[in-house]
């Protein structure tokens, strides 16, 4: 089981702590949005939601500092694009295909980048960006800067060639990264011990010489404190890190699946351990938070994802000449 | 002007934008301790250092990966393949990220990279190892496919490709490394995407790159004796495509060959066909003719292997079938 963390929150500000719950709200609700506008057919193709998810991203990425660091994400990445920072009025256009979207209406759900914010990516391949997020870590160790990639996959990729790969090659490079599988137990539709000869993948790096640990990636603390030890050991002594954060998705693969290949009760007993509800009882309970200051900032959040959906929906279509532009830069 | 080796020539590239530029680092296979499989990285590793001459293992695909990264993250890396034939193993990496970044994050990451290895056969090598695979390449938009023919070009066209902001596939070949040919002493640069005029000639266009340029133009010498002169086209870089150089010769000698080493299905020989076909449809005198690579994978008996390349005879043959003789 994942290592449990004791809570002391006193040892973290109100305003980080407040800053976590409420990102995982606006991810939670913008999730929910998307999913209601696909619904709608306002949103087409692959839609990966994040829902039940949001602690791993904003744990982990609030253990990091954008300024210097780096984020790589799968294809589920609109929590990551959220928790770096990017506007979700860019994100929501992005998913309606339309020229505001952070990809010019080329990429989609799939396809979240923010570089001014570091967020690379988004990658529509299974484990096709494990060795890029290496190389950008290669980057900063070339050029002898303080930064730390995160590289974010999930259960799916781990068993990828490339995945393997690249830990070699990050231990005998001492590349300063972090790989971090979330794993949700289910790659599309296949529960994870099925395909996978060990069921810790904390014990994956071991062949290369590279620290693992398994985190509840239901809890964004303990996320958080995982995510800050392995990207501080990564940044000062060049160790890369791996981290299994084991997490749940409570909607199907992506919205083609009604995820009958589990139960009922499966779901609810990860739904009683939802991160953005642990994390507001637990505040409540030491005195950081009220059911008043908890329902005006859901609000806050409900009322950016509508300003969102509305900017989406205000955004024009790309014009048919943007079809050739992109393909290759001067 | 000193003669130098098309080794020498794509050595001294590197050298020479390296020194230029920091941002200039080498990865692949032993390129760094063992100055390179087919020693173009000669001396690299001892002038620049282990950070930025660095040897992999044998992971085409993380090393190519993690090239790509390097280039979105503001590097120029130039990734060698020990050759193409390996590079099939990191397929993925070049189509689905370098090839495709700055579309699909809509002009925000760039991937300025160089894959550059040997291309297409050798000598007794069999199937696995004696593929020439420009045709893959070519296929996908986002990248840039530079096949040189001459140390001069190879030099010029190298450095262009490294100062490129685009991914570019370099193709060199095993055969052409100990090739000799003038190149000047200093810099000079040949921009990607400019075919050009190997040979003039007034009767038929022979447009060919890379390694059976050498085969044409011992084509094009017999044939002078019998009165017949080849214009050559070296296409030089395969994408972007310089059409209008090839379109002006076969609008001068109204006949038109197209010499490829890659197998003919889909190929350039059949899509310059194509196109010549299409654009110059008024000025041809009779249909384009091709000569690629057998239709087979390579086999490792010397005379089969010969008989499934391009050769003097079949380009005396495809010209003379253009010229109706």
């Amino acid at each position: 089981m994942p290592e449990q963390t004791t809570k002391q929150l006193k040892n973290y500000k109100k305003d980080f702590l407040s800053g976590l719950l409420r990102t995982m709200l606006l991810i939670r609700r913008f999730e929910e949005n998307a999913s209601k506008m696909y619904g709608l057919k306002k949103i087409g193709g692959f839609l990966h939601l994040y829902i039940g998810e949001e602690a791993v991203a904003v744990g982990a990425i609030s253990a990091v500092d954008l300024k210097r660091d780096y984020v790589f994400a799968a294809y589920r990445d609109h929590g990551h694009a959220i928790a770096c920072g990017a506007d979700p009025n860019v994100l929501m256009a992005e998913l309606y295909a339309k020229i505001d979207g952070c990809s010019r209406g080329k990429g989609g759900s799939m396809h979240m980048f923010d570089a001014e914010k570091h967020m690379m990516g988004g990658n529509g391949i299974v484990g096709a960006h494990i060795p890029v997020a290496a190389g950008c870590a290669l980057k900063i160790k070339y050029k002898k800067e303080d930064g730390v990639v995160l590289c974010f996959f999930g259960d799916g990729a781990i068993h990828q060639g490339s995945f393997h790969e690249t830990l070699n090659m990050a231990s005998i490079l001492k590349l300063p990264i972090v790989f971090i599988c979330e794993n949700n137990q289910y790659g599309m539709g296949t529960y994870y011990e099925r395909v996978s000869s060990v069921h810790d993948f904390s014990v994956m790096g071991g062949s290369y010489g590279i620290p693992g640990k398994q985190v509840d990636g239901m809890d964004v603390l303990a996320v958080y404190e995982a995510v800050k030890e392995a990207a501080e050991r990564a940044r000062k002594e060049r160790i890369p890190g791996l981290l299994e954060i084991k997490t749940y998705r409570y909607r199907g693969h992506s919205m083609s699946d009604p995820a009958k290949y589990r139960t009922k009760e499966e779901l609810d007993s990860y739904k009683k351990q939802d991160p953005i509800l642990i994390l507001k009882e637990e505040l409540t309970a030491g005195g950081l938070l009220d059911d008043k200051t908890y329902k005006q900032w859901d609000d806050a959040c409900k009322k950016q994802v509508k300003n969102a959906v509305d900017f989406a929906e205000q955004s024009k279509e790309p014009p048919l000449e943007t079809l050739y532009e992109d393909v290759l830069i001067e | 002007m000193p003669k130098i080796t098309f080794r020498e020539a794509l050595r001294q590239a590197m050298d020479e934008e390296m020194a230029r530029d920091e941002d200039v680092i080498l990865l692949g296979e032993e390129v760094a301790l063992y100055n390179g499989a087919y020693k173009v990285s000669k001396g690299l590793y001892e002038k620049y250092g282990e950070s930025r001459v660095i040897d992999t293992p044998i992971t085409e695909e993380g090393f190519t990966g993690i090239g790509i990264g390097a280039a979105v993250a503001g590097l120029r890396p130039i990734v060698e393949w020990m050759t193409l034939n390996f590079s099939i193993q990191a397929l993925d990496q070049v189509i689905n990220n370098a090839a495709k970044m700055l579309y699909m994050s809509g002009g925000q990451l760039s991937v300025p990279i160089v894959f550059r290895g040997p291309n297409g056969p050798a000598e007794y090598l069999s199937s696995q190892h004696s593929q020439a695979l420009q045709t893959i390449y070519t296929h996908i938009p986002g990248l840039k496919v530079v096949s040189p023919a001459t140390p001069y070009d190879a030099k010029g066209l190298l450095k262009s490709a490294i100062r490129d902001n685009n991914p570019v596939v370099f193709m060199e070949a095993e055969m052409m490394y100990s090739w000799e040919g003038e190149v000047p002493e200093g810099e000079y640069l040949i921009p990607l995407g400019k075919a050009d005029v190997k040979r003039q000639g007034k009767d038929v266009s022979v447009v060919t790159y890379a390694k059976p340029l050498r085969v044409v133009q011992e084509a094009a010498r017999r044939l002078a004796g019998q009165g017949i002169e080849l214009e050559i086209i070296d296409l030089r870089t395969l994408r972007p495509l310089d059409t209008q150089t090839v379109f002006a010769s076969v609008q001068k000698t109204n006949r038109c060959v197209v010499v490829d080493e890659a197998w003919p299905v889909c190929g350039m020989a059949s899509y310059v066909g194509y196109l010549v076909a299409h654009h110059c449809f008024d000025d041809l005198d009779a249909p384009v003719e091709t000569v690629t690579g057998e239709d087979v994978p390579m086999p490792y008996n010397h005379t089969l292997e010969l008989a499934a390349q391009p050769s003097v005879e079949k380009v005396i043959n495809a010209v003379k079938k253009v010229m109706y003789l």
